[in-house]
């Protein structure tokens, strides 16, 4: 018997109006994502990236085709709260301290209690390493502190799957670094399955086990690599000949989008 | 050195404020003015003292008049604000009749709700509230509207209900637009308790301030209006302080971080 696999798309098609103008942000865009695996998500700025994680997390909703998420319909597994979700910027509550920030989702939707064996918001801020920063505010915090935040959030209850819009796209490169492989052995340590979006080429090949490389205008799928590289993974791993010629291979493909 | 820094910052301020108080006493006493043209600052200061059991027995309605004012005309304004925030057909076909309304001068509704609601104290709540309630609905409306696009989908992961988002979001992403509305209304809700007093009342510091222009009191005249300025003062700087306690975040990165 085959399993459930984490999210599932088939033929998926959103038709934005503006001004009267039909806009196809995605189109018939059909992929499979297997539980525990880590998917990132890559094309140029228009491909509907963003559009496709927001499909899949029940906040656009596709004009045509179906999903599935753990074999649900998007709005049971959010309702369900088997989606996390990580926003570009951090999209904390400024008047909330770090903890409060994280404890957000036991106090709205109806969950006041964390599921058996899931981590505590305590636990997950040592996870994310801010374990001495509870009570901060959030302008108290760096950039990368505050995304740390709202990661460990977004994982508060045990999501099993986590989609994550350019977390670090606003970072400076060496906490981007730090964070890349900090959220490899988060994905290690809870087995969660992680939808990413990138418009970074490395990050995308440093983070993936597969690169699902889209175009745009109307935003489609280009084409799905497989990355190769020995696990766990390392930050110095992008400089061996293997790492630079996939990445050289995705910049191929990129550019002739 | 930030020590002698500070000592500047505020005797600096009392040395401009002598100086101008020399000059006036001067200009009095160098074109002989006489008295009931304008007072000299220390007939003023004497007035205060020989006066002050009286003064304060007028102050004590007009400031009744506007902490009533404050209270009716704030509150209404946040429940309008809200109702304006959930039904946006109300805010429709209600705001354009708020605009005009607030167009009309206060000095002119005065007699009409002198009219309408008799002589006692509460024309004077009434006029001090609808002057404090445009401004804050206004900012209210501003401020519970000023919700990022990020957190709204946050709270839609999180399958919040619209009372949590209100609650959770909404109110306190409000509170900086709301007090520096109640800041304003602090001064304006004493002006309209003045304004109220000017129409046939018998006490309050409308009413002396009538009263001595009538007896050219001069130096009873600027004794009264400092007394008024003065509680308008006090009621700002309280309502400042409340602000303090209360939002304690970095405004100006509310809504973005």
């Amino acid at each position: 018997m085959a399993t459930t696999p984490a999210v599932e798309l088939r033929d998926v098609t959103v038709t934005f109006t503006n001004d009267r103008r039909a806009v196809t942000a995605l189109e018939r865009i059909s992929l499979t994502v297997a539980e525990g695996s880590f998917l990132t998500l890559l094309g140029p700025s228009g491909c509907g990236k963003s559009t496709l994680l927001r499909v899949i997390a029940d906040i656009v909703q596709p004009t045509a085709g179906s999903v599935r998420v753990l074999g649900e319909t998007p709005a049971e597994a959010r309702r369900n709260r088997h989606i996390g979700f990580v926003f570009q910027d951090a999209a904390l509550l400024p008047w909330r301290s770090a903890l409060d920030n994280i404890r957000l989702p036991l106090e709205v939707g109806g969950r006041r209690t964390l599921p058996e064996g899931a981590m505590g918001p305590e636990e997950l801020l040592s996870l994310v390493g801010l374990a001495d920063w509870k009570n901060a505010l959030p302008h108290e915090l760096s950039g990368g502190m505050r995304q740390r935040v709202s990661i460990a959030r977004a994982l508060l209850g045990g999501p099993r799957v986590l989609l994550m819009d350019e977390p670090f796209g606003a970072l400076d490169e060496i906490t981007r670094d730090r964070l890349n492989e900090e959220l490899l052995r988060i994905w290690r340590e809870t087995g969660t399955t992680i939808v990413f979006v990138t418009h970074s080429i490395y990050e995308a090949a440093f983070l993936g086990q597969q690169v699902l490389m889209m175009a745009a205008h109307p935003g489609r799928v280009r084409e799905v690599v497989s990355i190769q590289l020995p696990e766990p993974r390392n930050v110095s791993m992008r400089e061996t000949t293997g790492f630079i010629e996939q990445a050289a291979h995705l910049r191929a493909v990129l550019e002739n989008c | 050195m930030p020590g002698r820094d500070r000592w500047r910052r505020r005797l600096l301020p009392l040395i401009g404020g002598a100086t101008l108080l020399f000059i006036w006493w001067a200009l009095i006493a160098i074109f002989h003015v006489r008295s009931f043209i304008a007072p000299s600052p220390d007939v003023v200061v004497t007035t205060l003292y020989n006066k002050f059991a009286m003064l304060m027995a007028n102050l004590a309605p007009t400031a009744l008049e506007a902490l009533c004012g404050f209270a009716v005309g704030n509150t209404a304004a946040i429940f309008v604000a809200t109702v304006f925030v959930h039904r946006k057909s109300v805010e429709q076909a209600f705001f354009p009749i708020a605009v005009l309304l607030h167009s009309i001068p206060v000095v002119a509704t005065a007699p009409i709700l002198v009219l309408l609601l008799g002589n006692g104290l509460a024309p004077k709540v009434a006029i001090a509230a609808i002057i404090c309630f445009f401004p804050t609905l206004v900012n209210m409306v501003r401020g519970l509207e000023s919700v990022s696009p990020q957190s709204m989908e946050l709270m839609h992961v999180l399958s919040a209900t619209k009372w949590e988002v209100f609650f959770k979001l909404r109110v306190p992403t409000s509170l900086p637009y709301l007090f520096s509305a109640l800041r304003i209304a602090a001064s304006t809700a004493t002006i309209g308790a003045i304004v109220g007093e000017w129409i046939g009342s018998q006490v309050g510091i409308g009413a002396l301030i009538i009263q001595a222009t009538y007896n050219f009191d001069s130096a009873l005249l600027y004794a009264t209006v400092l007394c008024g300025s003065c509680f308008s003062v006090v009621f700002f700087q309280v309502i400042r302080l409340i602000e303090r306690k209360v939002v304690r975040w970095d405004t100006g990165a509310a809504t973005t971080t």
